[in-house]
């Protein structure tokens, strides 16, 4: 038989038929929708007169332009409100469950999922938000769609697609420490490109991953979408399967070997073939932060912001050129004489219960630097519980971060949580584009603990260098 | 045989790595609709900070008023799966967007709405770019024929899968054909919970 990679298994167990040439109709077994990319889905169907067919096999919530202040379907703006009704109404219309803003277990879609045990490995998982390669992590092709073939996937339960080209991401050895999956997944991507993936479905392995949590897992998934890959894979293994033990959605007693050994058949077999590898060694990882407006200018904390001239490809310096000017910064600079104005710790990248307990391990005892705004947003009502019951919102509070409610909030702006125009801000999120927090706000992507670090500095901090420092004390 | 699937002016946007928060904004995506995206299209490079339009992007460059052909580099329409994304250009008016390569959500959000995106080598896109830079361009979309008519008996050729070019021909519903494997769809589901019970 054939050697096949992980994606090639998940993607063959999920051919309901061939639909013609090389398009294949594909099952759906869990579909995750949120407010902003499924209004007009739902309107399609009623216009075209279908309805879901497994309400079942999707779930709602709410997260995109939820206030983060107050839980009232009226504090972030009237057309948020009526977006958030509108799905309040359509899951009732067509009995999708919802998670809506009063519910205690309501958050980031990407939180949520897996929290719940929704996400299971060898699942195939699509949501109306590119970040869904989240899901990833569990070993089940997870993938972003549009709001058409949300509707497709609400009509039939399936979609339509090709098999993609499969890259492998070795990343071998240990991480140092205060390297974390975020700079690793930061690393892939200054390697690669914003569009070096694109085509292709990633899978993540070497012994970095198999050392990594699931949160970790997820941070690093969840930004394949930044490379241009269609989904990002890692193989379930114990980690996986200690993660999912007990949720509320996991399989339950009786199923619960079943579906473990089925879990366990699924990795890439030894001899498979991937159109494309890359292998990078853990040890030559640092923290990582971008310098301009989009994740594949970033840098090592410790070096200089780049030169225009230093790229051979004319269209890249070119870039290069219209980034520095966008983020006020010039070619030489360090990173760590910038200062920060907004620190924002949270997005479905970076708000589960490991990343704040990293931020938290670095402020703790300290205060947030004079005049720099700094927030933290948990990704979920599990999370928010779980941080305040560790101690952890006290030691924010205590250092004067704010502590919000659950939702996307600054990653995107799309409700009140804004970077004014010319601010700097250090982020957890996935996105430095231009205008993504706010028009004209300069988004710096970094880990938690460097957000963390920046917060108290009021600059960028290279917190290797201060722990490598410390040690030699 | 010769099918004109589009014609009309041709707008330059030379970037690479266009993403949709350009391409859209946030404050766009809290409708309901999926109409009335056109003016949204590009805003922040469009407008200026007090709402005036901004003279220094193409967009509103005389010359290109009426375009319905649009022209870039690599990677456009990277970032988040809004759909506003591919509503927003098709409502300005553009039906063919051609670039040296596309993300891959954006792609399928455009062809799902009946838009034709064309994918060129850089040394094509590269030509493309020269020619507009001599004057404006009117070209003919020849989909069957894969091949932009570019006018005095030039023309590029391009490629295309086969599937999405039948659906862009025929304008299919991709819903409907789906649903006509209703039969296959129920006995998979048969196979799914007999097989994986866990699964729900």
């Amino acid at each position: 038989m054939m050697a096949k990679t992980l994606y090639q298994k998940i993607y063959q167990s999920h051919v309901v038929a061939p639909v013609n040439g090389s398009t294949d109709l594909l099952f759906v077994d869990r579909h995750l929708i949120h407010e902003v990319t499924s209004p007009q889905a739902f309107a399609g169907l009623r216009q075209a007169g279908r309805t879901v067919r497994r309400p079942d096999l999707t779930y709602a919530t709410m997260d995109h332009n939820v206030s983060t202040q107050l839980r009232s379907i009226d504090a972030a703006g009237e057309t948020s409100r009526k977006q958030l009704e509108a799905l309040a109404a359509n899951c009732k219309e067509f009995n999708v469950p919802l998670l809506d803003l009063m519910h205690p277990d309501q958050g980031i879609v990407h939180v949520i999922g897996p929290e719940l045990g929704l996400t299971q490995p060898g699942m195939i998982i699509v949501c109306g938000d590119s970040h869904t390669s989240t899901h990833g992590a569990f070993g089940a092709i997870a993938f972003g769609i549009g709001t058409s073939e949300v509707e497709h996937v609400l009509a039939t339960q399936t979609l339509q697609q090709q098999v993609a080209k499969t890259l492998k991401v070795e990343i071998t050895g240990t991480l140092s420490p205060f390297v974390t999956p975020k700079d690793v997944i930061m690393a892939v991507i200054g390697q690669l490109g914003t569009a070096g993936g694109n085509g292709y479905v990633a899978e993540f392995c070497g012994s970095a991953i198999r050392g990594m949590s699931m949160e970790g897992r997820m941070t690093l998934c969840n930004m394949s979408i930044e490379m241009g890959a269609k989904a990002g894979l890692i193989a379930p293994d114990e980690v996986t399967f200690a993660y999912l033990k007990g949720k509320p959605h996991a399989p339950q007693a009786e199923h619960w070997d079943a579906a473990v050994t089925y879990w366990q058949s699924l990795y890439s077999d030894d001899d498979a073939v991937f159109d494309k590898t890359v292998t990078i060694a853990a040890e030559n990882i640092k923290p990582q932060v971008t310098w301009g407006t989009n994740p594949e200018q970033v840098i090592a904390v410790d070096q200089p912001i780049p030169a225009p001239e230093s790229f051979s490809d004319l269209i890249k310096a070119d870039a290069a050129r219209r980034a520095l000017t966008y983020m006020g910064i010039e070619a030489g600079q360090k990173l760590t004489d910038l200062k920060v104005d907004v620190v924002f710790i949270g997005s479905c990248t970076n708000s589960r219960i490991e990343d704040l307990r990293q931020a938290a391990a670095v402020v703790q005892g300290k205060q947030v630097a004079s005049g720099v705004r700094a927030l933290i947003v948990p990704g979920s009502g599990q999370v928010k519980r779980q941080a305040e019951a560790e101690g952890l919102a006290d030691i924010f509070k205590a250092s004067g971060f704010e502590w919000r409610e659950p939702g996307c909030s600054m990653c995107l702006g799309m409700n009140d949580d804004r970077v004014e125009a010319g601010q700097r801000c250090a982020s957890t999120s996935n996105r430095n584009f231009e205008g993504r927090q706010g028009r004209g706000a300069r988004t710096h992507l970094v880990s938690p603990a460097m957000a963390a670090a920046a917060a108290i500095a009021g600059r960028f901090v290279d917190i290797s260098y201060v722990e490598r420092a410390a040690g030699a004390n | 045989m010769s099918q004109i699937f589009a014609q009309g002016l041709v707008c330059p946007l030379d970037k690479n790595n266009v993403d949709t928060d350009q391409i859209i904004p946030k404050q766009f995506l809290t409708s309901v609709s999926r109409d009335g995206f056109a003016q949204a299209l590009f805003y922040d490079w469009r407008y200026l900070a007090d709402g005036q339009p901004n003279p220094d992007f193409v967009l509103n460059a005389p010359q290109y008023q009426g375009a319905s052909i649009l022209l870039t580099r690599a990677n456009f329409g990277c970032g988040s799966s809004r759909e506003h994304a591919p509503w927003a250009i098709q409502q300005y008016g553009f039906n063919v967007v051609i670039a040296e390569s596309f993300a891959d959500i954006f792609f399928n959000n455009s062809i799902n709405n009946g838009m034709l995106l064309i994918s060129l080598s850089a040394s094509n896109i590269e030509f493309l770019f020269s020619r507009c830079q001599q004057g404006t361009q009117e070209w003919k979309i020849d989909l069957a024929g894969q091949q932009i008519i570019l006018g005095n008996n030039a023309a590029v050729g391009f490629q295309i899968d086969p599937d999405i070019k039948q659906r862009l021909l025929s304008g299919l519903d991709f819903i409907g054909v789906s649903e006509q494997f209703a039969p296959q769809i129920r006995s998979y589901e048969q196979q799914r919970a007999s097989q994986q019970p866990w699964l729900g």
